[in-house]
Order: structure tokens, then sequence, then C-alpha cells
């Protein structure tokens, strides 16, 4: 999942930075992710891993920190296979 | 008149906010023609806006203001809107940056300190958000902050200062230090004293020409305590986003709303001296009251959902709450412009004319200014990059 995100981050965040210098819990909106980047990001995450995103985390924090995505992600896992 | 009665009458003073706003809107539009034509700071509307303590309001009850919801605010804003865009757009400007302290401030002893000298003396505060080269998104700065030790230094070319010159302190964005990103950003609170304005840009315009917004090269030394100890991205989506819009709409509501009372009293008049036979603009009276009505509604439903949100970061951070404001300064924006144009066609060549009691040309020249604050296509392109994502509201309540 880590590098999935990576990869997808490294792809269309337009980061200024590589990466791999990108500490899993650094803030990514501090190391440059605009909105519209979080938006390609999240779009990808959809499709790479074939979910949708409920409206109740789409917001800051959710894409705080690629520690932040893979909590949503687990979150947004868990729940889906409770249903 | 004996000091007595002068006591009598201060406690017979209607004191609701209503009364205390309807008063400022009396000074506020004897002076409006003056401010426009002469492009100045409505100095005498802001004396009686201090002097009814009206500028900290909305500071809470715990540090000497009243706690003043948005929504009450927000009625201020109409209010002074009926009477003088410039005096409340400078109010409502004023009350966003107050909305950055009140919510993002209380946590912090300085700005905590700040607040209650702001209600105490009635300071006036002003936003210095937009620079040269940054291309009118204000989530980006170019200018970094320079913290030395207990002090920090900032020189900004703030292409925009609405009322510089005439404000007591004034918030000024940057980048949060020399390496960070354009879009990692702070925001810093500089006291009078502790700056200097040099006129870069006058602000010569078709309207809102009262608020004074020149263009200033800012150089600031302050106590770095003064820096917000939150990045201004929060600042921004929490608290700026919301009342900017909210605040906005309804200074053009009551722009709006004085154009349909100028274009009623026209109809009344002429149909007073035609025997109750309506002039051929009363069918479009009725339709200026319903636009004016959708856009009452419309303002008020946004005020509702951020009452809501407002004690819940991730709601007020949340895509959903976004496109609600976007929504809503889109349509109060561009509705404004099509009933004060309905009210010109009904009030023909006397609306058309300065001077007259239908007056409706510096109404029209204020509303035009409305789609160009944070630009409607930029905002356009905002909401349809969320709805990539987001899902639509499609619900009637809730």
């Amino acid at each position: 999942m880590n590098e999935t995100i990576r990869e997808l981050l490294g792809r269309v965040g337009g980061l200024p930075v590589a990466v791999n210098e990108i500490a899993d819990d650094a803030d990514l909106y501090a190391a440059g992710l605009s909105s519209f980047a979080s938006v390609q990001l999240m779009l990808g995450i959809e499709e790479a891993f074939d979910l949708e995103f409920p409206d109740s985390l789409l917001n800051r924090k959710s894409f705080a920190s690629i520690q932040a995505i893979e909590q949503t992600l687990t979150q947004i896992v868990k729940t889906q296979a409770a249903a | 008149m004996s000091a007595a009665v002068l006591v009598a009458d201060l406690k017979s003073a209607d004191m609701t906010l209503a009364a205390r706003a309807g008063r400022v809107a009396k000074v506020a539009a004897e002076f409006a023609d003056a401010v426009d034509r002469d492009a100045r700071f409505p100095q005498e509307a802001v004396a009686v806006m201090r002097e009814e303590r009206l500028l900290g309001i909305q500071v809470p009850a715990s540090h000497g203001g009243e706690g003043a919801s948005l929504s009450e605010i927000a009625e201020v804003c109409s209010i002074l809107g009926q009477a003088c865009s410039a005096s409340a757009m400078v109010f409502a400007m004023h009350q966003i940056k107050v909305s950055s302290l009140v919510e993002h401030g209380t946590d912090s002893a300085w700005h905590s300190g700040f607040m209650h000298e702001l209600a105490a003396r009635q300071l006036l505060v002003a936003s210095a958000t937009t620079e040269g080269g940054i291309g009118g998104n204000m989530r980006n700065s170019i200018c970094a902050i320079e913290i030395d030790g207990e002090t920090c230094r900032l020189t900004k070319d703030a292409t925009v200062i609405s009322y510089g010159a005439h404000a007591d302190a004034i918030m000024v964005t940057s980048r949060a230090h020399e390496t960070a990103a354009p879009g990692d950003q702070v925001m810093t609170v500089f006291r009078k004293g502790q700056y200097t304005l040099q006129k870069t840009v006058d602000w010569d315009t078709l309207g809102m020409r009262g608020t004074c917004s020149d263009g200033f090269l800012f150089k600031g030394e302050a106590p770095a305590e003064q820096v917000f100890p939150k990045p201004f991205a929060e600042i921004a989506a929490q608290s700026m986003l919301a009342t900017s819009h909210l605040l906005w709409s309804a200074v053009w509501f009551g722009i709006a709303a004085d154009a349909v009372l100028r274009a009623q009293a026209f109809v009344r008049a002429a149909a007073r001296k035609s025997n109750g036979a309506t002039p051929p603009g009363a069918a479009r009276l009725a339709e200026a009251s319903n636009m004016l009505q959708m856009l009452k509604a419309n303002i008020q439903s946004g005020l509702k959902l951020y009452e809501a949100a407002k004690r819940d970061a991730d709601q007020l951070s949340s895509m959903a709450f976004s496109i609600a404001m976007n929504n809503v300064k889109l349509s109060s924006s561009e509705t404004i412009l099509t009933i004060i144009n309905q009210a010109m066609i009904i009030c023909g060549i006397m609306g058309y004319k300065n001077g007259t009691p239908y007056s409706l040309g510096r109404h029209l020249r204020d509303a035009h200014s409305a789609q160009l604050m944070i630009s409607n296509d930029r905002i356009l392109g905002n909401t349809s990059t969320m709805l990539l994502i987001q899902k639509p509201d499609t619900s009637l309540f809730g």
C-alpha cells in the first residue's frame, strides 16, 4: 500500500522534492501538495485500489501525510469488508 | 441639554445590533456618494462603527467582546450594504480578519491579548494576502517571513491592502520560512508602528472605490509570537473561506436590496400619479423581488451550514463544505447584477442618472466587483476539480 501511494504521489503530486525524501508522517501540504494535486492523488488511489472515498473522508486530514492516507484506506477497506 | 437628559437619552437608546447598525447606516448613506466620487475612506461611517462598538462584536465575551454569531454579523453587513457598499465591505473584511483571531488565536497568549485590546479600543484590522507574482492565488506566497530569535521580519509586495493606510493592524501571509514551499504559509499580525507602507499602486476603480484597496510595499518587524501558531492553510480552510463568502454575500445582498427598494419606490410613485395604473416596469419588480428572495435563502442556508459545522474542524475543511460555500459566493455575486440591472430598467433614465432618489449607477458599479473578488472563474475551476471526487449534494434538508 505504502509503495503504491508513494508511486502515485511521485507521479501526480507535483512536489518540489523526491518522494523518497518524504517521511511517512511528514505534512504533505507543507511539502507543497496543492489542492488540485491532492484530488489527482485521490483519483489515482481510487483507480489503483478499486474503491471510492466516502464523502465523510474527503477532508484535508485524510490526506495530510502518507501515513494518514494509509489509515484512511485501511478504514475504507474495513468498512467495505464489514458491509 | 442637561447631563440628566443625556443619560436618560443614552438609556433609552435601542442597543440591539440592528439598531446600532442602523445608526451607522444612516451616517454611511449620507456620505456614500462623496466616498464613491472621491474614492476616499468612509471615515465618518467607521467612526460611528467605533462609537457603536461594532468592530469588536465577534470577539468572545471572555475576551471583552460580545460573541456575536456570523449570522448576526452578516445582518449588520447587509444593513450597511444598503447604505454604502464601501463602508459595508470595510466592516465585512475587518470581521473576516477577526474571525481568524477568534477561531485560531485563543490558544495563543499574544493573540488573546490582542483580541482583548481590539474589543476595548475598537481596532480596525486589514489584510495583506495578495502579492505581486502569485497570479491572484492567495494560497501561494513568494515572500517568506524571517524568524530571528524572538523577532520576525517580513517584506511583501502587497498589490492590494484594502484600507491599509487606515488600519490599526494588518494580517500578512507569507511562506513559513526561507526554504518553505509556496503553499507552506503562515499569517502574522503586525500592529501599526511595527510596519511601514510605501504606496505602489493607486486604487482608482469602477466601483467599491471607498475601500481604498491600494497596493503597498509592506515592511514589518515584530515579536515572533505575533505569527499565528497554526498553518495559514488551516486558517484559510476553517475560517477565511466561509466567512469571506458569507459576509461578502451579505454585503452584496444589501446592495441589491437597496436597488429593489429604489425600484419599488419608483413604481409606487408612478402608480400614485396615474391613479393606480402600474407603469410598464411593474412586472420586473415582481421578478426582482423573487430573485432577492432566492438570494436571501441562499445566504441564509450557507450561514446555517456554517454555524452547524463551526465546531468541527473536519467538516469545515471537507470538500462538501467548500463546494457549498463556493456556490453561495458564485450565485450571490451573479444574482445581484441581474437584480440591480432589473431595477435599473424599472427606474429608466431616473435610475441611470446620478443624484436622483432612484439612482442606481453606484449600486451597479459596486456590484461588478463581486464576480472578481476571488475570480468566479477560479472558484468554478476549484469546484469542478473537487467534483471529480466529491458527490454533489442532492439532499433537500441536511
